[in-house]
């Protein structure tokens, strides 16, 4: 196994949640591709960690924190999501212009 | 390191396999019309993630990661779409915006980008050193030693980060209906 054919992966795993984050509408969809960009990090901290090998696993460490904090931003913007479209019967990002300019 | 020799490798083959599988879903992720069949479709990309890690003998990872993701997040996920009513139809409008093409720019620069630096600085640099696998005993010493303090914080983080959501997502009740519980 080489090592870039993990990282090119996580790469492209990445992308496709940056598309994903640009190109949908309705806000629990841009959460599932944020999902999608974060899992592709972790892909990317095991792939070095596999490769260097550390004494105490530091990206195995560091990508355990992610998971949690992963866990965490999903809770509290679902919590959101769902108070928005209690207040604005949408959940659709571009009509959320309350504060727009 | 040739093609041949890439080949020759057994689990080359099961990395194929899985990254295709993994790529598919993800670009269902983003490109489903149907939102609930994104969210399954994350399911599928984040098993194909647990596969990887497998392959990197990350096995306490792997397993966190199904535990976790496709045991808690998803299920919130699908909780999230059915309360919203996010569109479940075939309509592809009601769920992307109509301007497709930069945000596919964007991302197939970045892809580009990233390949490329990727690949000039790491080149065909082997790793064959990915036998054995993390114990899982390394990784409690790092948490528990070291890191007890990002630890802790963090687990503080999810405490709060849940408690705050449950607070933001509760509804608050009309004063009429307080005066009702409070009678009842």
């Amino acid at each position: 196994m080489i090592l870039n054919q993990f990282l090119i992966l996580a790469a492209l795993l990445f992308c496709m949640g940056v598309y994903g984050l640009l190109v949908r509408r309705n806000a629990v969809m841009v959460l599932l591709s944020v999902e999608l960009m974060l899992a592709a990090v972790n892909i990317n901290l095991v792939a070095l960690e596999a490769f260097w090998q550390t004494t105490e696993a530091l990206g195995q460490i560091l990508a355990v924190f992610i998971i949690t904090i992963a866990a965490a931003e999903v809770g509290i913007g679902l919590a959101i999501i769902l108070l928005i479209f209690r207040n604005r019967r949408s959940a659709n990002v571009d009509e959320l212009n309350l504060m727009r300019w | 390191m040739g093609f041949e020799d890439w080949a020759a490798e057994p689990l080359n083959w099961v990395f194929l396999a899985v990254a295709l599988a993994t790529t598919f879903s993800g670009l269902r992720v983003v490109t489903s019309p149907n939102v609930v069949h994104a969210a399954l479709f994350l399911v599928a990309a984040l098993a194909g993630t647990a596969a990887i890690f497998l392959l990197l003998a990350a096995e306490f990872l792997a397993w966190v990661l199904v535990l976790v993701y496709i045991g808690a997040v998803i299920v919130l996920f699908l909780f999230g779409i059915m309360i919203t009513r996010a569109p479940t139809g075939r309509d592809e409008a009601q769920v992307d915006h109509h301007h497709r093409a930069p945000a596919m720019l964007v991302s197939a620069a970045l892809f580009v980008l990233l390949a490329w630096g990727l690949l000039s600085q790491w080149g065909d640099t082997t790793l064959d050193r990915v036998t054995a696998g993390t114990p899982t005993e390394v990784l409690a010493e790092g948490l528990l030693g070291r890191f007890v303090f990002p630890f802790e914080v963090v687990g503080f983080v999810l405490l709060a980060a849940l408690v705050g959501g449950i607070t933001i997502a509760r509804r608050d009740l009309s004063p009429a209906e307080e005066r009702e519980r409070e009678s009842g």
